[in-house]
């Protein structure tokens, strides 16, 4: 039964994917013109425009090009960057570690932090502690990721001097440039995130304390932290853990904000500067491993809710 | 002997949706002794649920204690501080709630959550409250009291359900137990169970115990005295025999005259002349269910080759416990439910299955009156609107001549002419339901499906509309379909009744006929399990009904043979667990689907006694 | 009191009641007034035009050289471009939400009343863009057709429309399922008649409070494009590339930097605070109806 939910629910996200790169591949021939004219530009002669349309295979039908496309996803290939010729995986692999590990250690600081204040909050409905949260988080929210990074920048790079506002590392970086270099960014994450977050753990935790379950909990004179804990918590987990992946969607967002503000030399940035160059084949790579990451990170959601439920683990 | 529990002049408010503060309970003031049971009776909103869980210093959300007090002991639990309450909740004084599906947590088991008490109370060690939890399950005659445990909540049926949170309840051997409602969630079959195991608790533990329900049957069953509440004010108060025989107040006087007498073939149901003319509607080898349709059957079928007859102008009932078909069967002769196998005759005429290729004539003439007053209106329509739209779509009627009808329609369910110009949500439930009749009414149909129209309402606006129906019925030459899982009110109003179990008709005839035997003996444990007015009943029906008590009393839907063969007690070995019961047709067309033969049928023990 | 029970029925009301706003709320409806006259009167109230450089300095700082809020990167009135910066920004991500909500409406209540086939093809269709983070599709549509205004505005109105569709289908299932539409079917009625007499009327109040929200996310959208420099370009200005512009100034703590961004936040800020405010209001019903 769970095997079978869950080897679906794999499936599904493989078809999912899948459905993606054709979008990702497909949404490109809408257009009049192909890469060729984007290569060479408007000056290009017939000939150029033929030699190179023969060089790049785009004579060959659109079908085939994706299935050669996805193949080389599949493998890792995934052809030149046209500005410069370089190997787009290769671009890419040396700047992943550095997006992932912005992503990495803003979720490790905002997940347990959002989570801690969300249940606080609910733990204590209408209290101050959670009114300041409510309406905190509803502040953070309004405000555009750029809004935070300016007055981090202003607050902590100019006013106090503590960090550079640019985040330049050199080719052997230190542990301390590494962190110096991280800090503003990083911060600016952990708030953009922090307040959908919070705001929705908050939610699905009040919406299962309301529950008659924990009526009679409370009426079995059952201490308030071993019903937040025993009682509430297993229940709220699978909405709990659909927060967290619903909020990965801001988080992608603030990464390509963040590594722009910041000129930070990460996967976002190279995806931004491609689509301002309008190189597409690097703007197609760079869109295919944020939304594999997404996705999978959905997939995981749903299979940690599928195998918290009880009504599936124990069935009747 | 001294009160264990004391209410004096107790004052509560409640929040409304415009976020001001009205009174909810004024002044009530009660005691309740050891080794008694005390019920408190009324209707929806009379405060019965609030003034009870004040016994355990307990506000619902929303709610709020505003004077009087509220002692436990001795003690006034409401000045007492949150860890004084907590100390005492559950330990002296338990909850049994009204749903015990949704009071238990899904993700823990029933053991986990039924020792939680003495642990959190540190009343006993873990090992002694597993055998302890074990004992009480035996003693409410649990199947398997030593494996329960281990299960989760919803591998449990409903009926174990409610008898499980009378064991949670008694972990830590409290002095007070409040009970709320605890039987409203459950079939009439599952309840005689439990409310015999709560009473056997009761009486061992020598507790003392507040009963809250609106259901006078089961008061006479459980109750020493008698609370009559009304809009948060007692209205009266005295002994069980006294309230039920010489109620004094006007008001306890109507509840009792709303109360319809258990089902006698003696004097119930208005006799039918006879039925030789055709069916107005008849339904022939129905087979329905939801889900789409796979190789000619439904995902879940629902309903199993049903015929029923409708005659002209009569009120024919259908009776059955909670998911067996009967909503069904109602949007499957609307319509709304195509069937995929058999057939819809209107004055024999074969109906399209789905409503979408029905002619307008056709739906004309069969109505449908749902058992939600609440979400059977448009909210954002006026009542002219509503019971004009049929008025203007089936007989073509605008403006004036229309209005002036709307009037009509409104005069005869009872109600102002002048109601046309509100929205629903200015109307009382009874008078909601009155104008979904009067929309019924304004077709002018030849038959009327009235699905649990009064199970939402009160016991008093109930039967007004009983009664509004039973007029109806005699002034107008319209068929009534009146669904319902109360076998007493079907039994009251209708000329024929159908009797359904899980997706099958079980017996149908003549009201008369299947109040008395030969019996189906479906309908003999459903005429026997209705609780009648009187103390002692609880115990007559156990001595009768020793033999049956080991029954499942799960449903299995679907299964081959005989649906009711897991609870039968005259169940035929090899056969009926196999082989469709054939259909025995008697006079008057009484039809009794069963492999015994008639003459079984009629010597199996009697219902009364 | 003598009981009548059932008898009696709830007092018709039908006055219009102000909502009990609270200072706050009206303070945003203020805001958003304010905003709104800028937007529509920029040319009459904007000291200068939003293009024209009119001071030597760059980041003068406030109320220097007799300009109000000081000027951007190039010399320009900061005031005016901000003025000039609502009506663009504003309006953008207004008609956006709207192409969202004609589009999300129309193929939501489609997909929610005919249910079965239409449904399944249109739900999936809409699935597969909501798979994408929000950012990443519209860098694609933005690196697929360019940034002329007419580009970002369907790029932003389709991907909010996909949101859209989800709430106008759950709504159509919603009341579909409701007896009072079971009861219109049962009479005869045509999906058409059931769809605006029944559905839209009940759709009414969640879709504008939707609208709200869906109009914040407009603007960020819009803002962050502009901000990456995929938005609005120049010379028009618009609050996200404004920042942008004068991210330099940062600095020398230049108001330029900051207060288009902070006029970014006043218009959502009081949009959020309104709608929650109003969900807040809803969900207090809902409870209250629990309690009685
Ligand atoms: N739309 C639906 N889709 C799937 N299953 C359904 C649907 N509606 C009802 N059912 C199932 O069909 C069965 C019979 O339902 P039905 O509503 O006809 O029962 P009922 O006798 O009217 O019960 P009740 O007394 O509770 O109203 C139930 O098991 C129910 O869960
Ligand atoms: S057919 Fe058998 S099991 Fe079914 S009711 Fe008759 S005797 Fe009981
Ligand atoms: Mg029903």
């Amino acid at each position: 039964m769970i095997a079978n939910l869950i080897v679906r629910r794999l499936v599904l996200g493989v078809i999912t994917i899948w459905v993606m790169s054709a979008l990702v591949f497909f949404g490109i021939e809408i257009l009049p013109g192909d890469v060729a004219d984007a290569i060479l530009g408007q000056g290009a002669t017939e000939e150029t425009l033929h030699a190179i349309r023969e060089e790049l295979g785009l004579y060959r039908p659109a079908y085939v090009r994706y299935l050669d496309w996805l193949g080389g996803l599949l493998r890792g290939e995934v052809g030149e960057a046209l500005g410069t010729g370089r190997s787009i995986a290769e671009m890419i692999g040396i700047r992943l570690p550095t997006t992932l590990t912005l992503g990495g250690l803003t979720a490790a600081i905002a997940v347990p932090l959002a989570l801690s204040l969300g249940l606080i909050a609910a733990m204590y409905p209408g209290s101050l502690f959670d009114r300041a949260i409510t309406f905190g988080t509803l502040i953070v929210i309004s405000g555009p990721e750029f809004l935070i990074a300016t007055l981090l920048v202003m607050l902590f790079a100019i006013e106090l001097r503590w960090v550079p506002a640019v985040s330049y590392l050199s080719q052997d970086p230190t542990f301390q440039q590494i962190a110096r270099a991280m800090l503003l960014p990083v911060m600016t994450l952990v708030f953009a995130v922090l307040a959908p977050m919070t705001r929705m753990t908050r939610s699905a935790v009040l919406n299962v304390m309301a529950s008659p379950a924990i009526e009679m909990a409370i009426l079995k004179g059952v201490p308030r932290m071993r019903i937040v804990l025993w009682h509430a918590l297993p229940n709220a987990f699978a909405p709990i853990v659909n927060v967290i992946a619903i909020n990965l969607a801001y988080l992608i967002t603030g990464v390509v904000v963040v590594e722009v503000i910041f000129s930070f030399p990460g996967v976002a940035k190279l995806m931004v500067d491609g689509v301002q160059s309008r190189d597409i084949p690097v703007v197609q790579a760079c869109a295919m491993l944020f939304c594999a990451i997404y996705i999978g990170f959905y997939i995981l959601a749903d299979v940690i809710s599928i195998v918290s439920n009880p009504r599936l683990r124990h069935p009747k | 002997m001294s009160a264990l529990l004391r209410i004096e002049d107790l004052h509560m408010e409640g929040r409304r949706p415009t976020g001001e503060w009205m009174p909810i309970v004024r002044g009530v003031s009660l005691e309740a002794r050891r080794g008694e049971v005390l019920a408190l009776i009324g209707e929806s909103g009379a405060g019965k649920s609030t003034i009870a869980l004040s016994s355990l210093a307990y506000a619902r959300p929303g709610c709020r204690f505003t004077g009087g007090e509220v002692l436990f002991d001795g003690t006034p639990v409401l000045d007492l501080s949150l860890e004084q309450k907590r100390e005492m909740r559950g330990r002296r004084v338990a909850y049994i709630a009204q749903s015990a599906a949704a009071a238990f947590n899904v993700a823990h088991t029933l053991a986990a959550q039924i020792t939680e008490g003495p642990a959190v109370h540190g009343t006993m060690p873990q090992a002694e409250a597993d055998t302890q939890m074990v004992d009480l399950a035996r003693r409410m005659r649990l199947p398997e009291p030593e494996r329960i445990g281990r299960k989760y909540p919803h591998q449990v049926s409903g009926g174990q359900l409610q008898r499980l949170l009378a064991v949670m309840a008694m972990s830590c051997g409290p002095d007070l137990l409040v009970f709320d409602e605890p039987t409203t969630a459950i079939d009439v079959t599952t309840q005689v169970e439990v409310l015999a195991a709560f009473k056997d608790v009761i009486r061992e533990s020598g507790a003392a115990a507040l009963y809250v329900t609106h259901d006078l049957a089961v008061v006479a069953q459980m109750a020493d005295r008698i609370i009559v509440l009304y809009g948060g004010e007692i209205m009266e108060q005295g002994g069980t025999d006294q309230i039920l025989h010489e109620p004094r107040h006007d008001y306890t006087r109507q509840l009792m005259a709303a109360v319809r007498p258990p089902p006698r073939a003696s004097g119930s149901g208005a006799d039918l002349e006879s039925s030789a003319q055709p069916p107005v509607l008849s339904l022939q080898g129905i087979d329905a269910g939801y889900g789409g349709v796979k190789g000619g059957k439904p995902g879940v079928q629902i309903l199993f080759d049903v015929d029923v007859d409708i005659p002209r102008g009569q009120a024919v009932g259908v009776i059955g416990e909670s998911g067996c078909g009967k909503s069904t069967m109602a949007r499957v002769i609307s319509g709304l439910t195509p069937s995929f196998e058999g057939e819809v005759r209107l004055d024999g005429k074969t109906l399209p299955p789905d409503v979408k290729h029905r002619d307008k004539k056709d739906l004309q003439r069969v109505q449908l009156v749902l058992q939600m007053p609440d979400v059977s209106f448009n909210p954002k329509k006026l009542v002219a609107q509503a019971l004009g739209r049929p008025l203007e779509f089936y007989l073509g009627m605008t403006g004036a001549e229309r209005d002036r009808r709307v009037g009509e329609l409104l005069n005869m369910v009872e109600l102002p002419a002048d109601y046309a110009g509100r929205f629903p949500h200015e109307l009382s439930g009874g008078e909601k339901q009155r104008v979904n009749l009067a929309r019924a009414l304004a077709a002018e149909p030849d038959v009327i499906l009235c699905d649990e129209v009064t199970s939402a309402l009160d016991t008093v606006v109930g039967a007004a509309i009983i009664k509004l129906l039973e007029s109806l019925q005699e002034r107008l030459d319209t068929a009534f379909v009146f669904i319902s899982h109360d076998l007493s009110t079907v039994a009251s109003f209708a000329n024929r009744i159908v009797v359904l179990y899980a997706g099958r008709v079980a017996e149908q005839g003549p009201t008369r006929r299947i109040l008395s035997p030969p019996y189906h003996p479906y309908t003999r444990l459903l005429l026997s399990s209705v609780p009648e007015m009187r103390t002692g009943w609880l115990e007559d029906h156990r001595a009768t009904r020793e033999a049956e008590q080991a029954m499942a009393d799960v449903v299995n839907i679907g299964l081959t043979g005989c649906p009711f063969h897991t609870r039968c007690p005259l169940m035929i070995p090899g056969t009926c667990d196999v082989k469709r019961p054939p259909v025995h047709r008697l006079e008057e067309d009484h039809r009794i689907a069963c492999h015994r033969e008639i003459g079984e049928l009629q010597e199996a023990p009697g219902v009364h006694g | 009191m003598s009981p009548a029970p059932g008898a009696t029925a709830a007092p018709v009301r039908r006055e219009f009641r102000f909502p009990p706003l609270g200072v706050y709320g009206y303070v945003c409806i203020a805001v958003l007034l304010f905003w709104l006259f800028a937007a529509l009167f920029a040319p009459y109230i904007a000291p200068h035009t939003e293009s024209a450089i009119v001071t030597g300095t760059s980041f003068a700082p406030i109320g220097d050289e007799g300009l109000l809020l000081g000027s951007d990167y190039l010399g320009r009135d900061l005031a005016s471009r901000l003025i000039y910066g609502a009506r663009t920004t504003l309006t953008l991500a207004l008609v956006a939400t709207i192409l969202a909500f004609v589009l999300g409406v129309v193929t939501g209540f489609i997909a929610g009343i005919a249910g079965g086939w239409t449904d399944s093809v249109i739900s999936r269709v809409v699935d597969a863009f909501i798979s994408f983070p929000t950012i990443m599709l519209a860098l694609l549509i933005v690196s697929i057709f360019g940034t002329s205004l007419a580009a970002l505005v369907c790029a932003i109105g389709f991907i909010e429309a996909t949101r859209v569709f989800r709430i106008s289908r759950a709504l159509a299932v919603n009341t579909m399922t409701q007896d009072f539409v079971e009861v219109a079917r049962a009479r005869g009625e045509s999906l058409w008649w059931i769809l605006w007499n029944e559905v839209f009327p009940n759709a009414f109040v969640p879709l504008s409070t939707d609208f709200g929200l869906r109009y914040t996310f407009s603007i960020l959208l819009l803002s962050a494009l502009s901000f990456l420099g995929l938005g609005v370009q120049p010379p028009y200005a618009d609050w996200g590339s404004m920042v942008k512009d004068n991210m330099t100034g940062i600095f020398v703590g230049a108001a330029a930097v900051l207060l288009p961004a902070l006029a970014i936040f006043t218009v959502t800020l009081s949009i959020n605070f309104l709608v929650d405010w109003n969900l807040a209001r809803a969900q207090k019903d809902i409870s209250d109806e629990l309690v009685k």
